[in-house]
Order: C-alpha cells, then sequence, then structure tokens
C-alpha cells in the first residue's frame, strides 16, 4: 500500500465514523416545554428548516397541545407535517406559522414530514 | 404558569423574526412593555417569540404585533387554524409557483449539459493549445446550473445539515457538489495538477446532467403528487358558495356560511342542495352519486331527508335545514378522508424505518465506494474513486421508499370516498386486505330492514268477543309495539294504521330484549314476541305451532301475540331481501371469503333469508348483547373477521370485529362507528371497500418492494460490484435518470388506484 493509500483508507475510515456520530449521535435534541397559555392550552413553536427546532417537546399529558409550525422555507421536504397518531397531516404554508392543535395523552408520539424523513417527537408526562 | 388561566389578562404569543442578540430581545421587551394595555411582556431569543400578558379591552393583539413591527423587528400572528379549503388552496400555489421555477430551471441545466457536451467533445477540447480555455468555457456553462438551477440542493442539503439531518438534498448537493469541485479544481490549478501527473479531467457536463434530470424528477413528482389529493380536492368543492334562502317570505341568497339550522332554502332543478335537511315541499329526483356512489338518482318527497352538496335534478324543491357547517354529511366525510390521509399504516413501519437511517448509510457507502477504488481501482484511482463515489450518492433514492405508502394510502382513501366507502385510515386499509370472514347482521345489510306485515292468523279457538278479527288483534299487538324500537314494531304499528285500526294505548309496558314486549292493552295483559317469549312467559303454542313454523319456512317472522297468558294469534312480517345481496355473497365467496349471517330471528327465517342469498353459516337467534361473543367465537376459531351492521345497534360488535363496516344511507349514517363506512345501504359496498384495499395493498406491497429492490441493488451496481467480473459500471447521468424514475413511478403505480373500479358495481 502506497502512503497515499493509506491515507486515504484512514481519512475515509474516520469520515464514515464522523457521518454516523454527527447524524445518529449528536442530533439528539434537547426536550423543550411547551409554555402555557390562557386557556390552559400548551403552545410551543417550532421552526420548519430543513429539520425541526425543538425536534424533542415536552407537554403535559391530557391537556390541549397547540404546536405552531413555522417553516421558513420553500423546500417541498417539509410541506407536509404528519401526526399520525391524531390523524393530522397537514400543509405547511412557506413562511408561515400554521397551528396544529391536539391533545395527547401520556406517550412519546412522533410528527414527521410527509415522508418520514424529517422527525420531531412529543413527549406527553402525567403530572402529579 | 397556571395562574394564567384565572388571571383578568389575556395572554398571547406572536413569534418575532430578526432578532439576533440579547439587545435586539430587550429593545422589542421594552417597546412592548411600554404599550398602554400591557401587564407584562416576555421575549425569549432562544424561541423567537414574545409572550404578551394584555388588558383584551385596551390592546389586541394585531395591535401588539404594529408595536414589535415598529421597532424594526418582524412579528406575524398565528394562523387561526386555517380551513381545508385555504390549505389546499395555499398548496395549489405553492405548487404552481414550484413547477414554474423547476420548468424554468430543468431548461437551463439542460441547456447548459448539452452545451458543455458539445464542448466537451469537440476536437478542440483535446488539441493541446484550446483544452483549457475550453474547460474555463465549461465553467462558466456551469455557474448559471450550480448557482441557480440547482443551488436550493445545497441550501437545503445545508439547512437539514444543521439540524443534523440528511435528506435527498443532502445526497444531490454532496455528489454534484464533488463533482463540481474537482472539475473546478482541475480547471482554475491545471498546472498545479499536472505537475503532480493528474490528467485534468472535468466533469462538468455530468453535473449540469445530474441536476437536469434530478429536477426533471422533481418535477414529476411534483405534478403526480399533486393529484393524490385530487379526491378531497373534488369533495370541498362540491360545497356551493351560496344558498337560495327563503326569509319572511322572500327570497334571499346568502352565503353558505351564514345558514342556520331551520333555515328554508329553495334548490331549483339543476342545483345543489345547500346543506343536509328535510324536503318541506316539492318533489324532485336527486342524485347522490358524488358522496354515496349510488348511480341512480333517489325520489325525494316532503319528510325525505336530503344530504348537502347532492345535485337536485328535475324538480323544485323547499328544503328545511338541519345541519350546517361541520355537522354535515359532507364536512363529516371530508374530515374522516382528511384524517384517514393523515394516519399511518402499520406496513409504513418497515419504509420509516429504513428512511430515518437512509442517507448517512448512503453517505458512509459512498465513502467505502471512494476508498476502495482508491485502494484497488485500475488507474488514474482519484478519477475512478470519484466517479463511483458520486454514482452511488445520486441513485440513492429516499424519496421512493418515502412515498411508498403515504401516496397508496391517499390515493385510496380519497377513491373510496368517491365510491362512497370511506375508509378509516392506513391500519383499517391494512386489516381489511386480510379479511377472511364476513359476519353480516341480517336487517338492514341483507335485508332491507323495513319489515312488512304479510299474513295475519288467528289461533282456531280465539275468544271472539275480545278479538273478533284480525285486525283488532294487529291493533292490540300495535298497542303494546308503539312503544319499541324494534324494526319488527314497526311493521306491526304501520300495518294497523293500515287496516284503519284507532290506536289504543299500552300501559305497563315491558321490554324483553332479544325477545318481545309485554304491555296492558284495553284491560287485556298482551304479550308480542317470538317463541322464546313465549317459552318464558309459559304459555303454551298449540295449534299455532305449525303455523308459525310454515310462515318461517317460507322466511317471514313470525309474531307471537298472546292475549291474557293464550296465544291468540301470528302476524307474518318479512323484511324483503335486497336486491343485491345476492350478487354480494357470490362475489365475497369468489373472492375466498366466507360469509355468515347473524340475526335475532328465529333458526328457520334466518336460514330462509340465508338460502335466498347464498349465505352458508347462519347464527341465528343472537341476542344484540350476544353479538359481540359470536365475534369473539370466529376470531378464537383463528378468523379474521369483518363485521357489517348498521352501526346503531351493534356498534360493541363492530368495534370488536378486525374490521367494523357500517352501513348506512344518506343522513343516518354512522359515519364514525366502523373502520369502514358505507354512504350506501348495498351490501355490494363491502365487496367494493375488500376489493380496494387488497388493491391498495398490493400497490403498496409493489412500491416497497420497487423502492427496496432498486436501492439494494442500485447502489451496490453503482458502487461497481459488477466491475470486477464484468466491467459493468454505472454513469452518474445514468444513476440521475435512474432515481428520477425511481420515485416518479412509484407515485405513478399509487395513481392508478385513482381507476379503481368495483367490479360487479356500475
Amino acid at each position: 500500500m502506497t502512503t497515499a493509500q493509506i491515507a486515504v483508507t484512514l481519512l475515509g475510515l474516520a469520515a464514515v465514523l464522523w457521518v454516523n456520530w454527527y447524524f445518529f449521535v449528536a442530533g439528539r435534541g434537547v426536550a423543550v416545554a411547551a409554555t402555557v397559555q390562557a386557556g390552559g392550552v400548551q403552545c410551543i413553536r417550532v421552526e420548519v428548516k430543513g429539520g425541526y427546532a425543538p425536534a424533542v417537546i415536552r407537554v403535559r399529558a391530557d391537556a390541549p397541545v397547540r404546536l405552531d409550525f413555522h417553516r421558513d422555507e420553500s423546500n417541498p421536504c417539509t410541506e407536509e407535517v404528519v401526526l399520525p397518531d391524531f390523524g393530522i397531516r397537514t400543509y405547511l404554508a412557506a413562511h408561515r406559522t400554521t397551528p396544529v392543535s391536539f391533545t395527547p395523552a401520556a406517550g412519546t408520539y412522533e410528527f414527521t414530514c410527509g415522508m418520514g424523513m424529517v422527525r420531531g417527537t412529543i413527549i406527553a408526562e402525567q403530572h402529579g | 404558569m397556571p395562574g394564567a388561566v384565572t388571571s383578568p389578562t389575556e395572554s398571547c404569543t406572536i413569534p418575532v423574526t430578526g432578532m439576533t442578540c440579547a439587545a435586539c430581545s430587550a429593545r422589542v421587551q421594552r417597546a412592548l412593555e411600554r404599550t398602554t394595555g400591557v401587564a407584562s411582556a416576555n421575549v425569549n431569543l432562544m424561541t423567537d417569540a414574545a409572550t404578551v400578558a394584555y388588558d383584551p379591552g385596551v390592546t389586541s393583539p394585531e395591535r401588539l404585533v404594529e408595536t414589535i413591527r415598529a421597532t424594526g423587528y418582524g412579528a406575524e400572528l398565528p394562523l387561526p387554524e386555517a380551513s381545508s379549503e385555504d390549505l389546499l388552496d395555499a398548496q395549489d400555489e405553492a405548487r404552481a409557483t414550484e413547477l414554474r421555477s423547476l420548468q424554468w430551471k430543468f431548461a437551463v441545466a439542460a441547456v447548459a449539459g448539452v452545451a458543455a457536451m458539445a464542448l466537451g467533445m469537440a476536437p478542440a477540447a483535446m488539441a493541446p493549445g484550446t483544452a483549457g480555455p475550453i474547460r474555463y468555457l465549461q465553467f462558466a456553462l456551469m455557474l448559471p446550473v450550480v448557482g441557480w438551477a440547482g443551488r436550493h440542493f445545497y441550501t437545503r442539503a445545508w439547512s437539514a445539515f444543521r439540524h443534523h439531518g440528511a435528506d435527498m438534498n443532502t445526497l444531490i448537493a454532496v455528489g454534484t457538489g464533488a463533482a463540481f469541485l474537482f472539475s473546478a479544481a482541475v480547471t482554475l490549478f491545471d498546472d498545479w495538477f499536472a505537475a503532480r501527473g493528474v490528467e485534468p479531467h472535468v466533469y462538468y457536463e455530468t453535473v449540469a446532467w445530474i441536476i437536469a434530470l434530478v429536477l426533471l424528477g422533481n418535477l414529476l413528482e411534483a405534478r403526480a403528487r399533486g393529484q393524490t389529493s385530487g379526491a378531497i380536492r373534488r369533495l370541498i368543492g362540491l360545497r356551493p358558495a351560496t344558498a337560495r334562502v327563503l326569509r319572511a317570505g322572500r327570497e334571499e341568497t346568502i352565503p353558505l356560511a351564514a345558514l342556520r339550522p331551520g333555515d328554508e332554502v329553495l334548490v331549483r332543478p339543476g342545483e345543489t342542495i345547500p346543506a343536509d335537511g328535510v324536503v318541506a315541499d316539492g318533489t324532485s329526483n336527486v342524485d347522490e352519486s358524488m358522496l354515496t356512489g349510488e348511480p341512480t338518482p333517489i325520489t325525494k318527497r316532503p319528510g325525505d331527508t336530503v344530504i348537502g352538496a347532492t345535485l337536485n335534478r328535475n324538480g323544485a324543491l323547499r328544503v328545511r335545514i338541519e345541519r350546517v357547517g361541520g355537522e354535515t354529511v359532507l364536512s363529516r366525510i371530508i374530515r374522516l378522508v382528511q384524517q384517514a390521509q393523515g394516519s399511518k399504516a402499520p406496513i409504513q413501519r418497515l419504509a420509516d424505518r429504513i428512511s430515518a437511517v437512509f442517507v448517512p448509510v448512503v453517505l458512509s457507502i459512498a465513502i467505502v465506494t471512494f476508498v476502495v477504488w482508491f485502494d484497488v481501482g485500475p488507474a488514474p484511482p482519484y478519477l475512478h474513486a470519484l466517479v463511483s463515489a458520486v454514482t452511488v450518492l445520486i441513485i440513492a433514492c429516499p424519496c421512493a421508499m418515502g412515498l411508498a405508502v403515504p401516496t397508496a394510502v391517499m390515493v385510496s382513501t380519497g377513491r373510496g370516498a368517491e365510491l362512497g366507502v370511506l375508509i378509516k385510515g392506513g391500519e383499517a386499509l391494512e386489516r381489511s386486505q386480510a379479511i377472511d370472514t364476513v359476519v353480516f347482521d341480517k336487517t338492514g345489510t341483507i335485508t332491507e330492514g323495513h319489515p312488512a306485515v304479510q299474513t295475519v292468523v288467528l289461533a282456531p279457538g280465539v275468544d271472539r268477543g275480545a278479538i273478533p278479527d284480525e285486525a283488532r288483534l294487529v291493533a292490540l299487538a300495535a298497542a303494546v309495539e308503539a312503544l319499541s324500537e324494534h324494526p319488527l314494531s314497526e311493521a306491526v304499528v304501520a300495518e294497523s294504521r293500515r287496516l284503519g285500526a284507532a290506536a289504543l294505548g299500552a300501559a305497563g309496558f315491558e321490554s324483553r330484549t332479544g325477545r318481545g314486549v309485554l304491555g296492558t292493552v284495553a284491560g287485556h295483559r298482551v304479550a308480542v314476541g317470538n317463541t322464546a317469549l313465549l317459552l318464558e312467559l309459559d304459555i303454551e303454542p298449540g295449534p299455532l305451532a305449525k303455523v308459525a313454523d310454515g310462515v318461517a319456512a317460507d322466511g317471514y317472522t313470525p309474531v307471537h301475540v298472546a292475549v291474557d297468558g293464550r296465544l291468540a294469534g301470528i302476524i307474518a312480517v318479512a323484511d324483503p331481501v335486497k336486491p343485491t345481496s345476492r350478487r354480494a355473497v357470490e362475489a365475497l365467496r369468489r373472492m375466498g371469503l366466507e360469509t355468515v349471517m347473524l340475526t335475532g330471528d328465529d333458526q328457520r327465517t334466518a336460514a330462509s333469508v340465508a338460502r335466498a342469498v347464498g349465505i352458508e353459516r347462519v347464527l341465528a337467534q343472537v341476542l344484540p348483547e350476544r353479538k359481540l361473543d359470536e365475534i369473539r367465537r370466529l376470531q378464537s376459531e383463528g378468523r379474521v373477521v369483518a363485521m357489517v351492521g348498521d352501526g346503531l345497534n351493534d356498534a360493541p360488535a363492530l368495534a370488536q370485529a378486525d374490521v367494523g363496516v357500517a352501513m348506512g344511507t344518506g343522513t343516518d349514517v354512522a359515519i364514525d362507528a366502523g373502520a369502514v363506512t358505507l354512504m350506501r345501504g348495498d351490501p355490494l359496498g363491502v365487496v367494493a371497500a375488500i376489493r380496494l384495499a387488497r388493491r391498495t395493498l398490493r400497490v403498496i406491497r409493489q412500491n416497497l418492494f420497487w423502492a427496496l429492490v432498486y436501492n439494494v441493488v442500485g447502489i451496490p451496481i453503482a458502487a461497481g460490484v459488477l466491475y470486477p467480473a464484468f466491467g459493468l459500471r454505472l454513469t452518474p447521468a445514468m444513476a440521475a435518470a435512474a432515481m428520477a424514475v425511481s420515485s416518479v413511478s412509484v407515485v405513478s403505480n399509487s395513481l392508478r388506484l385513482r381507476r379503481f373500479t368495483p367490479k360487479g358495481q356500475p
């Protein structure tokens, strides 16, 4: 093996490790709690731009939740948001805020783009 | 903030844009706090939002937005929950804009690709003196391609990257980016490369072709995806904009939103009925096909219910509106279909799991491909390594995987709605295709559900003083039956009315579920019911037992009427079999399904109906509360059971079945009762639902298989696994074409479901 080959192999190995670390490990978001507004609705603004920010949302179970999806891009990948557990598939207009309301029981729910590639999680917890 | 609920002020959250630092948020906060009517304001830089507590009597969220804008930052109120129409319109508009822009981008990339290729093949490109300038010319041609036509791939990939996400754009961006940057480096620093023995080889036309082909794929895919929601658009479009309402004796045209229950509307021939109601005056044929799939118009007379959005054909109708807005049948259908389209089929889990890891895995494979070609490939190693890695990135198609299930579910539930078959979602579809046993609750599904009296037989030794004739027997029975809700009761009451008997009153009414009713009429103790009731009351059937047998053998239901503890006569009631029942049962059998009939009727009546329609297995004399157990019993035999009922009296059994099918007519449909709702009382709808489910699952499996096989086969070939043995490898442009075809073919395959027609139904 030449020096160049050894260098490319090692670099390649490092690149593979980095790709898997960056997308699978480093990407795990920190949960952000929704704020309670008048009427007891828990609201949170979710930025939609290549992903969801925050991607992990903590809410109180059995109380109404409103996610205000602000889609700040025209990438069609994120044009729909799906909350399969609540039977919601909604179009998100570009550069607009689209509210999505539901009331979760305790549990963990997923929200994804129309094709299931961009993902977020809602953790609904019971409070004593 | 539990205190917010009881606080006299109201609070709202306003998204703020343009804030970059703590000074910005502080400025916005100060501005808000200084506004009159604001109790407190909290501007959060992390969430880009201002939470304001304010006095609604003094200021409003709109004015707060103005205040924020005056500070130089952007603010807007979240939209109220937008209506389906608005969302679809917005989606249409966005899609039209996107299609136009994609067309232009594709044109530019394709022209640049052709030009770059022509330049590359020109003899001048090989000549030592002109090769350099030609590379510069090609480089210049690529600037609009990567800088404009394909720019969004890079910006979108970058946004996703910042969120630790990767999608289709990532693959295209990395693939074309690598090829372009290498080519640009070779163009700009050819001397440096030449000095190190690297041939100045460029891949400009490859970059242009990849971008052009992927854009073409996106273009076709966007166009096809626009069609997947066509059914729901058509449903929404059925709603008329206005209604002609009668107010204070005058005709007035008002917007649909202003229509209220209790309003009387005029519907002329050719007009659409604005909302659900009852015909107050007039007779006409109404076309309900758009909601129920029923092809023949239905004659509506005063007292009949009409459904909003159906078409009045030939007569003028005056309709008293009963339900408007979200309560109408049409709105409920739209809601159900939308929810169904938002649901996820369990079969999608596999695709989801793959989608979630797809792009990083492909990136890893591309890196490994590069290394392997570099280490053991033919010379020049870096060129082969680069081209192979780019080919891997480009051929991989996560979109096909992501589109495989949702597009099929969307098209299928939409098509179902057009046929009057509402399927509650992906899971309902998946379970429907697995059904092997269909249980019909006889009344209202196999039969019309409107029984009528056929004959009346008096007992030979009946007390002629109390019961001089058949009409008196019917009148006595009707007095008790009038208090019951059983369908057979209606027949007896209707018959009594038809015979012209004066209605009698009953006292001490008692209902014995599944057996009959009792009461005291004109001083006589009257019991009306089946043999089980006689047994319970210890009444001997006597010579009438034979009559009852004969009546039952003819398929009629014998209604026993006992007066003062003795059987006085039998009223034979029959519920006519629906004209399509036999065809439906036959069709189900041909599909390999077993049909079972469940009924509260006695064995012989049930057997006679079953014979008439061709059902082999009959569960007779099943009390309403036992229906559930019968379904359980069938399930314990290892069957996947569909239960077909009216959704009103058999809701528990419908819920217990693997698939509950609620069958109704018009406004009386229990839309939420089952996993499947049939908008008209035609048993052929069951056949249509199962056929549609089977077709849909077939399409989903084809899609998933295609998407999986495409990637599983395509990626290794692109990586060059066939090269050592066969010398076969793909070019990046070929990969781009394959990728474009792959996602378009999945959507097109799903769109085939739009043409689904249930065989055996017009």
